[in-house]
C-alpha cells in the first residue's frame, strides 16, 4: 500500500518536473546568514543539535538518511553529541539488518535508516543536491558571491508553503510552494506567454514545519524560522560533514602555498638578477 | 638529444662512469633539466609545467580513490559517500581530484592559446602540436569517463549523451555504440570499463606528455618573438638562453605555487562551484534531469555540436548531397570533432612566415576575438539549446572555423608583418636593458 502511493507520487513528480523547467519556473530563495558560510564558517554545535532534533522528530517520518553514519553524531565539527547520547540515539532506531533478516535496534556504525515508503527523496545530500541560487544569465556569479545555496533552498522550502494563489483552481493537486520549482503548476497561473505569475510551484510534500513542532533543549524559541534554519544547517551538515576539517585543511594549504609562493618569488628574483643586468 | 648545442653530462667518479656507459639515465636526465631555453619567455611559459604536476596531482590522488572506490552500478555512489564519510582525508582527496581537473583543463587551454597565438605550432615544432593535441584529446577521454563513476545523475545523462553521439554514425552507428558501451544502454559492464580506462589513460597521457618534451626539446622551445635561438656555437647559444635549471625552474615554481594558492582556496572553501548539484543525485535510468550540461571544460564543444541544428542551411545541404545520410545529429558530431581537428591542423593552415603573433598586426585581432569565441561558446554550452543562445552557438562555431579554414590562410597572405628582432638577445635586453651596473 505505501509502496503503490510511494511509486505514484514519484512518477507525478518526475512528469511534472520537465514541464516546469520548460516554462522557466522560478523558485523564491531567502538567502541565510548562515554561520558555516565563508572560509572561516564553522557549524554551530547548538544549531546542529536543534536540527537533529526536528530532523528525528519531523522529517524521519518519511524522509532516511541512508549514507550518514550514527557515529558521526559524535564527531567534532558535528553535533557533537556524547557518547552515550549516540549509543541511545542508535538505540531507538529500527534498522533492517540483512544477517538477521529483520529489523533491530541500531548501534553508532549502523546508518540512518534507509526510508522509501512515502516516496521521499533521502535527505544524507539533500543540502548539496539542490542549489538556491543561480545565474545570473549562466555566468555562475551568484554561487560564486552567495555560495551553491542548497541550506539556503531547504529554509526557503520550509518557509515557502503560503496560501494557495488565487489564480489557481481550487482542486489542483499537491501543495503551493513559493521555492519549489519542479512541481506542477496550473495554465491558469501563467500569463499569455507561458510565463509563471507567481513564484514555485506546487509539492507533494505537505508544510512539514508550523512552528512550535518540537521543544529545543536549549531553550531556543521554536519559530517557523527558527527551525527551518535550524533543520538547514543540520542537512547541511548531514552532506558535508568534513566541512570543518576541509576548510581548515584549505586554508593551512594557502597559507603555506602564500610563504612559499614569496619565497620563490624572492629566489626566483635574487638567480635571475645577474641575467637581467649582465655585464657585457 | 637537443639539436642546440650545450654542456653535456659528463660521469666523473667510477661508480657515475660504470652506470653511465650501461645506462646513460642521469645524462639523459641532466640534458633534459639544463636544456638551454630562451631566456626571453614570459609568463605563458609556465603552463607545462603547472601541467605536469596536474597530471602527477592527478594520477597521486586517483590511485588512492580507486583504493575505496567500487565500480558496480550499485555501489558507486556509495562508494563515494563512503570516500567522504569514512575514509581518512577521503574528502579532501576526492575534491583535490574533482577540481584538480579543472586546473588540469583550465592550465591546457591556456597552454594551446598561449601556442596558438606565438605560433609554436608552426614548422618545425609541428609533431610537437600535435602530439599536444593527442593529450588534450585523452584528456577528455580521461576527464568524461572520470566524471561517469560517482554514478550521479549527471554521470549517468552525460554518458548516455556522449556515446550517443557515435550511434549517430550512419549505418555503423549503433553497433560501435553497444559495443562501447558493452550492452544496449549505459549500464555495469559501462561503468566497469569506464574505470578500467580511467586508470589506463592518464598513463597513456604520461607516455604522450614524455614524447611532447622529446620533440619540443629536439627543436628548442619557442618564444614570445618566434626568432630562433642562434644555434651555430655554444657561445651564441648562451647569449639567447639560460638553462632550464635552475632559471625555469625556480620561476614556473613559483608560478605553480602561486596557482596552487587559487586551487586550494577553491578545493578548501567552495569545492563544489565547479561542479553540477545533480550528480550528488544517484544515478535513475528512469528519470532524465531537466537539463543535461557537460562540466565546464567541455562547454564549448558542447556548444559546437547543439549549433548546427536541422534548419541550418549548412545541414541542409549536407543532407541534400549525402541523401540524408549526413542529419543534423551527425552533422554535429562531425562539426564537434572538426573543431578539435581543424585546430590540430593549424601548422599546414597557417601561411604566414612569420611565427610570433605579437608581429602580426592584423593577425593579433583575429586571435583575440578567437579567444573571446571560446569563452562565448562556453557560456553558450552551459545554457538552453534555444533562441536565442542556439543562435550565438551557431556564429561562435562559424567563427571557430572560419579562424582556422580562411582567416588563417588568407592572413599569411594579405598581412604586412611588422619587424621582429634579430635575435633572442635583442628583444631581451629591449626589455632589461644592457644593464651597466655590475651582478648583485
Amino acid at each position: 500500500m505505501f509502496r503503490k502511493t510511494g511509486i505514484a507520487a514519484f512518477v507525478a513528480l518526475s512528469l511534472s518536473a520537465g514541464g516546469a523547467w520548460a516554462a522557466g519556473a522560478e523558485g523564491h530563495i531567502t538567502d541565510v546568514a548562515f554561520s558555516f558560510e565563508g572560509p572561516f564558517g564553522k557549524f554551530d554545535q547548538n544549531q546542529l543539535q536543534r536540527g537533529l532534533k526536528i530532523y528525528t522528530q519531523v522529517c524521519s517520518a518519511c524522509h532516511g538518511m541512508q549514507y550518514v553514519p550514527i557515529r558521526t553524531l559524535g564527531d567534532e565539527g558535528g553535533p557533537r553529541l556524547p557518547e552515550d547520547q549516540v549509543r541511545a540515539y542508535a538505540a531507538q532506531l529500527e534498522i533492517y539488518d540483512p544477517e538477521i533478516e529483520d529489523f533491530r535496534p541500531g548501534i553508532p556504525t549502523d546508518r540512518f535508516p534507509k526510508v522509501t515508503s512515502a516516496g521521499a527523496p533521502d535527505l544524507s545530500l539533500m543540502a548539496k543536491k539542490r542549489a538556491g541560487f543561480h545565474g545570473p544569465v549562466g555566468t555562475g556569479l551568484n554561487q560564486l558571491f552567495r555560495g551553491m545555496g542548497g541550506p539556503e533552498y531547504i529554509y526557503s522550502l520550509m518557509t515557502g508553503y503560503h496560501e494557495v494563489p488565487e489564480c489557481a483552481p481550487e482542486d489542483f493537486v499537491g501543495n503551493y510552494n513559493a521555492a519549489f520549482t519542479a512541481g506542477g503548476f496550473p495554465d491558469a497561473c501563467k500569463d499569455e506567454n507561458g510565463h509563471h505569475t507567481v513564484p514555485g510551484s506546487w509539492i507533494a510534500m505537505g508544510q512539514p514545519l508550523w512552528g512550535d513542532d518540537v521543544e529545543f533543549d536549549d531553550g531556543t524559541t521554536a519559530t517557523l524560522e527558527q527551525e527551518a534554519e535550524d533543520v538547514a544547517a543540520f542537512l547541511m551538515w548531514a552532506a558535508e560533514p568534513k566541512m570543518m576539517a576541509r576548510k581548515h585543511a584549505g586554508l593551512t594549504g594557502v597559507i603555506f602555498l602564500t610563504a612559499l609562493s614569496v619565497l620563490l618569488y624572492l629566489t626566483n628574483k635574487r638567480i635571475w638578477a645577474p641575467i637581467k643586468h649582465r655585464k657585457d | 638529444m637537443s639539436g642546440i648545442p650545450h654542456d653535456h653530462y659528463e660521469p666523473k667518479t667510477n661508480g657515475e662512469k660504470w652506470l653511465h656507459s650501461r645506462l646513460p639515465i642521469v645524462g639523459l636526465l641532466y640534458d633534459t633539466i639544463m636544456i638551454p631555453t630562451p631566456k626571453n619567455l614570459n609568463w605563458m611559459w609556465i603552463w607545462g609545467i603547472v601541467l605536469t604536476f596536474c597530471l602527477a596531482l592527478q594520477i597521486v590522488t586517483g590511485i588512492v580513490l580507486a583504493m575505496h572506490y567500487t565500480p558496480h552500478v550499485d555501489q558507486a555512489f556509495a562508494s563515494i559517500e563512503h570516500i567522504m564519510r569514512n575514509v581518512n582525508g577521503g574528502h579532501f582527496l576526492r575534491y583535490l581530484h574533482m577540481n584538480g581537473a579543472s586546473l588540469f583543463f583550465a592550465a591546457v587551454y591556456l597552454h594551446i592559446f598561449r601556442g596558438l597565438y606565438y605560433g609554436s605550432y608552426k614548422a618545425p615544432r609541428e609533431i610537437t602540436w600535435i602530439i599536444g593535441m593527442l593529450i588534450y584529446l585523452a584528456m577528455m577521454g580521461t576527464a568524461f569517463m572520470g566524471y561517469v563513476l560517482p554514478w550521479g545523475q549527471m554521470s549517468f545523462w552525460g554518458a548516455t549523451v556522449i556515446t550517443g553521439l557515435f550511434g549517430a554514425i550512419p549505418f555503423i552507428g549503433e553497433p560501435i555504440q553497444t559495443w562501447l558501451l558493452g550492452g544496449p544502454a549505459v549500464g555495469n559492464p559501462t561503468l566497469n570499463r569506464f574505470f578500467s580506462l580511467h586508470y589506463l589513460l592518464p598513463f597513456v597521457i604520461a607516455a604522450l606528455v614524455a614524447l611532447h618534451i622529446w620533440a619540443f626539446h629536439t627543436t628548442g622551445n619557442n618564444n614570445p618573438t618566434g626568432v630562433d635561438v642562434r644555434r651555430t656555437s655554444k657561445a651564441e647559444v648562451e647569449r639567447d638562453t639560460v638553462s632550464f635549471w635552475p632559471y625555469f625552474v625556480i620561476k614556473d615554481l613559483f608560478a605553480l605555487a602561486v596557482i596552487l594558492v587559487v586551487f586550494f582556496a577553491i578545493v578548501g572553501f567552495m569545492p563544489n562551484y565547479l561542479g553540477h548539484p545533480d550528480n550528488y543525485v544517484e544515478a535513475n535510468p528512469l528519470a532524465t534531469p531537466v537539463h543535461i550540461v557537460p562540466e565546464w571544460y567541455f562547454l564549448p564543444f558542447y556548444a559546437i555540436l547543439r549549433a548546427f541544428t536541422s534548419d541550418v542551411w549548412v545541414v541542409m545541404a549536407a543532407s541534400w548531397i549525402t541523401g540524408g545520410i549526413v542529419d543534423a545529429k551527425f552533422f554535429g558530431v562531425l562539426a564537434m570533432f572538426g573543431s578539435i581537428a581543424v585546430m590540430a591542423l593549424a601548422p599546414w593552415l597557417d601561411t604566414s612566415s612569420v611565427r610570433s603573433g605579437r608581429y602580426r598586426p592584423m593577425f593579433k585581432w583575429w586571435f583575440w576575438l578567437l579567444a573571446l569565441d571560446f569563452m562565448v561558446l562556453m557560456w553558450a554550452g552551459a545554457m538552453p539549446a534555444e533562441p536565442p543562445y542556439s543562435t550565438i552557438s551557431l556564429i561562435g562555431s562559424a567563427y571557430w572555423f572560419a579562424y582556422f579554414l580562411v582567416i588563417l590562410p588568407l592572413l599569411g597572405v594579405i598581412e604586412k608583418p611588422k619587424a621582429e628582432p634579430v635575435t633572442i638577445e635583442d628583444d631581451f635586453d629591449a626589455h632589461y636593458g644592457k644593464a651597466e651596473m655590475p651582478a648583485e
